[in-house]
């Protein structure tokens, strides 16, 4: 078998976290009972006439500034034309010849190091509604709850080389999304929605395969298993000889395969021009600035910046940035508490452990940064052993409580007062008189024989090291 | 409408009187000018007005019964734009205009006819049936917003809304002896207006005199935050008692008296010229080279903008759906199929073709590099002169059956009233003399962008002076 490149591009969908639609006063909540979040406008009612949610546009400059994009200081709305019973209008207004950001790129981490994928525009958009065929009866029912909910359609560069790049783009756009606060980044429930165009050609040929175009991609893991059969059904075809044919393929997750569901003459003629119901968009450079202004540190810049200064690993700041709220946990975890590593491990591993089993994001976790530092604090004075400091936090996290309420309710505080632990070393040594003398013969292993003795008297509540050099001097006084 | 103003304010004429009167009229009308009369509607109106009346500020329309276009959308009251397909569509709503009017006491009479989604001239396409002119009912009212201009001209009502794309207002008021204004593009409020071309329609006032127009003209301008290209600026009231021509430049432009204009209509507009240089006005002959080309650009981009407004008309959500359809395909084609007229589809099917890929640059984008030349133009003759004048319609009103079915031809009617749509220009329509047949000949006067008042100030004027409009059929 000949080697192939692969080039893949990828249009990604994001639902937008606006209070209300692009281009009417109705709410963009989700989960309502159909038709009861809708208005003449986004029901395309006669007469009935656009006009823009500002909002929209500033989510949109967030996400262009973000990805280094050049922002349009003027840019305009196109009406795209065809018909669908979700679609009211019989059009759906996007951004065509003008869009709101061009020429950005976003930055992964490959095997291979750092890799640029260009963006070719971001532009804003409508939704439309939702059909919903009923299988026992021949008739259909569309909610048009849906409709008018903004978009912002991101349009990669054929940059991508693998389906590895493509879903590390994917994460990469989605966590920034979410930083931003501008898409909730869930695709399984469609607010982040991905498409793709793949082809493939001869290795180190600059002349482009023939490409096909995938959809209904809902989750990471589809992203990767539909672009990898799709990769793989393009080389199978050239090495036998038969040329790609270029059309839109559905993928279907439960077969693993992917199906025509039009080809190049079906296509569309979309027949875009300009929306006359909108003025030109004019975006002057204060608006931006203002955008700018608000713009928080982005994951990329953060990850980096969690190396430089709090020394950690590469992996620990990929964990610790993976979400803005956990990154923000941290960093005030550590403002309370000089030990970034100690404070990383424990978000790593206990944190990450209970958000899981509590299915929730930190936001909602009963342990705030204060209280975490808190029980790390226990543990550094010795009051606490490391692994009683984990039961300690599970229960933080149950009920609430601080690490101090905790220790002192349950009386598992470590025994750190030396004289109570010298007096009862004392009566130890006096209690193994043979070993005692062992271990001042020269046998040093005898020590752990005492210690855990000792430990076993304050049913483990000893400070163990407290009690080891108690033990030693006096064995050895 | 003033005169009726005053009598209701020295309890000489009650609104409810009036408005049993017009309705009794509208019974018996032989012009077929309404498509849906609201009896019930205009009766509660008129009573809330006899109410309004005794406060301190009634509003300048309180009483008065008004007619509007029926692609204008009235909240509870059937709005069908004279198509099968909205034969049965109640809007939710009111549109700006209506709410407006209502604000000011208006009392609203009905719902007048028109071409199918007022794509014509002739006001006959209509689920209606055509619209007769009070002037000679064997013939047509334009159109068009024939409906409001025969309803106007046969005192059906006191004044009435249309709306204007091409000269569909200008047009039938052209036609059946009325002033009718087709305001600036952005300071009339098109929420409500069912869309025909977004960027070129325009809704205006359509009345017996060049003050009620402006009366009706500031009852419903203004800014419209619901509409996006309604221009936010200061709208202060009409000057009432005309203007004083003296000095004013008054444009000619030679491309409006070329071929194809009708020597008599020719004649009675340049008399009218005349009477506006007596008045003090000072003609200045000036060229707009690019307006040759207006119809062409006018079918390019208005037929676009309408294969997408009507695409929503699709038998889904409202409206007529076709029975029997086998799919979901064939239930949009047997809707719009049984539900548009032939002129409808006409323009649907351009439309669809001037915006097809390949087809795009050679057609909708050249046609709108061609609408700003043609705006340039105006812009340059603006600078010479204060208003434009010239004929409204290349010829009278012509018999029903004498219907012209080349639609080239009869698109060639508005060939004089596009330019003003194309460049977003407010325009006007006045009466200024009578053919051999006695019918009336309508004159444009054209201003720059929401110079209104020197449009309906010269109006006012010109009808102190002269009696076209008074007289009657």
């Amino acid at each position: 078998m000949k080697a192939y490149d692969t080039v893949i591009g990828l249009e990604v969908h994001a639902q937008l976290l606006t209070r209300t639609k692009i281009f009417c006063g109705c709410s963009t909540k989700a989960g309502l009972s159909p038709n009861t979040n809708t208005c003449p406008v986004c029901t395309g009612m006669p007469g009935v006439l656009p006009v823009l949610n500002r909002k929209v546009v500033d989510f949109g400059i967030m996400l262009g500034l973000a990805t280094g994009c050049r922002i349009a200081s003027r840019c305009i709305f196109a009406r795209k034309n065809y018909f669908y019973p979700d679609l009211p209008k019989g059009y759906q207004i996007t951004q065509y010849e003008h869009p709101l950001c061009e020429g950005g790129e976003i930055l992964i981490e490959t095997g291979q190091g750092i890799k640029r994928i260009g963006i070719t525009r971001i532009h804003m958009e409508e939704d439309a509604g939702k059909t919903i065929h009923d299988e026992k009866a021949p008739s259909s029912y569309v909610d048009y709850n849906r409709s008018g909910v903004p978009l912002l359609e991101i349009v990669s560069e054929p940059d991508i080389t693998s389906t590895d790049e493509a879903v590390a783009y994917l994460r990469e756009l989605r966590q920034i999304l979410m930083y931003l606060g501008v898409c909730d980044g869930n695709m399984e429930e469609g607010s982040l929605r991905c498409d793709a165009n793949v082809s493939v050609k001869p290795a180190g040929s600059s002349r482009y395969g023939t490409r096909t175009e995938l959809k209904n991609m809902n989750s990471f893991r589809n992203v990767q298993r539909a672009l990898q059969y799709e990769i793989e059904r393009h080389i199978e075809i050239r090495e036998s000889g038969g040329e790609v044919v270029q059309e839109t393929l559905l993928w279907d997750p439960s077969r693993g395969v992917t199906v025509s569901m039009r080809s190049k003459e079906e296509s569309h003629d979309y027949r875009y021009f300009p929306e006359p119901d909108l003025v030109p968009l004019e975006i002057d450079a204060a608006w931006i600035d203002g955008v700018r202004s608000g713009l928080p540190e982005l994951p990329f810049a953060r990850r980096k910046r969690f190396i430089g200064q709090y020394g950690l690993p590469a992996y620990d700041a990929g964990v610790l940035t993976q979400t803005k709220t956990v990154a923000d946990y941290y960093e005030e975890c550590v403002r309370l508490l000089d030990r970034p590593k100690e404070i990383s491990n424990w978000i790593m591993t206990e944190v990450m452990r209970v958000l899981n089993e509590q299915g929730i994001a930190i936001t909602g976790l009963n342990v705030s940064p204060e209280m975490l530092t808190g029980l790390i604090a226990l543990i550094d004075r010795g009051s606490i052993s490391g692994s009683m400091a984990k039961e300690v936090f599970a229960e933080m996290a149950a009920t609430g409580d601080s690490a101090g309420s905790i220790v002192e309710k349950r009386g598992i505080g470590q025994i750190s007062d030396e004289a109570e632990l010298r007096s009862l070393a004392r009566e130890i040594i006096d209690a193994y008189p043979d070993e005692a003398g062992r271990y001042r013969s020269g046998k040093a292993g005898l020590l752990g024989f005492f210690v855990g003795k000792l430990m076993k008297a304050t049913r483990g509540e000893a400070n163990p090291k407290l009690a080891s050099r108690i033990i030693k001097e006096l064995l050895e006084g | 409408m003033l005169e009726t103003a005053r009598q209701y304010r020295r309890y000489e004429k009650s609104p409810v009187e009036e408005t049993r009167a017009f309705l009794e009229k509208i019974r018996s009308d032989p012009f077929n000018a309404f498509v849906t009369i609201d009896e019930a509607g205009a009766l509660r109106d008129a009573q809330a007005a006899e109410e309004l009346l005794k406060s301190q500020e009634p509003g300048a329309l309180a009483g008065i019964p008004v007619a509007v276009k029926d692609n204008i959308c009235t909240r509870g009251l059937r709005t069908t734009c004279a198509s099968k397909i909205l034969s049965d569509f109640v809007p939710t709503f009111d549109a700006t205009v209506v709410k407006r009017l209502k604000e000011q006491g208006a009392v609203i009479l009905g719902k007048t006819n028109l071409d199918e989604f007022a794509m014509g001239s002739t006001t006959t396409s209509s689920i209606a049936g055509p619209t007769r002119n009070p002037r000679d009912p064997s013939r047509t009212p334009g159109g068009s917003s024939g409906g409001s201009g025969a309803a106007v001209a046969a005192e059906l009502c006191a004044g009435a809304l249309g709306s204007d794309t091409g000269g569909s207002i200008r047009m039938p008021a052209s036609f059946c002896g009325i002033t009718g204004l087709k305001p600036t593009y952005g300071s009339v409020s098109r929420y409500g207006l069912v869309a025909f071309a977004s960027s070129l329609d325009q809704i205006g006032p359509m009345a017996p005199t060049a003050r009620d127009a402006a009366v009706l003209f500031d009852a419903i301008k203004g800014h419209d935050p619901l509409d996006s290209t309604s221009v936010p600026r200061d709208y202060g009231p009409t000057e009432l008692d005309g203007i004083d021509l003296k000095g004013l430049r008054i444009g000619v432009p030679e491309e409006f008296f070329g071929e194809g204009l009708n020597p008599e209509v020719k004649a009675a507009v340049r008399s009218g010229i005349e009477t506006l240089e007596d008045m003090g006005g000072r003609v200045v002959q000036i060229g707009l080279p690019h307006v040759g080309y207006g119809v062409a650009v006018y079918y390019i981009v208005a037929t676009a903008e309408a294969s997408s407004n009507l695409a929503r008309y699709d038998g889904v959500r409202y409206g007529l759906r076709a029975q029997g359809a086998l799919d979901l395909g064939d239930m949009y084609a047997l809707t719009r199929a049984t539900g548009f007229g032939p002129e409808v589809k006409r323009r649907i099917m351009l439309g669809t073709y001037a915006l097809s890929a390949g087809y795009y640059d050679a057609y909708y984008r050249k046609a709108s590099q061609v609408r700003t030349l043609i705006a340039q133009d105006f812009r340059r003759a603006f600078s010479r002169c204060d208003i434009i004048v010239g004929p409204t319609t290349p010829v009278t009103a012509f018999r029903l059956d004498e219907m012209i079915d080349d639609p080239l031809s009869l698109y060639l009617l508005d060939i004089y009233t596009i330019p003003a749509n194309l460049a977003g220009l407010p325009a006007l329509s006045i009466p200024c003399g009578f053919d051999s047949l006695g019918l009336p000949v309508g004159m444009q006067l054209m201003a720059p962008h929401f110079r209104e008042d020197l449009l309906l100030g010269a109006g006012i004027s010109f009808q102190d002076r002269t009696t076209y409009h008074q007289e009657g059929p």
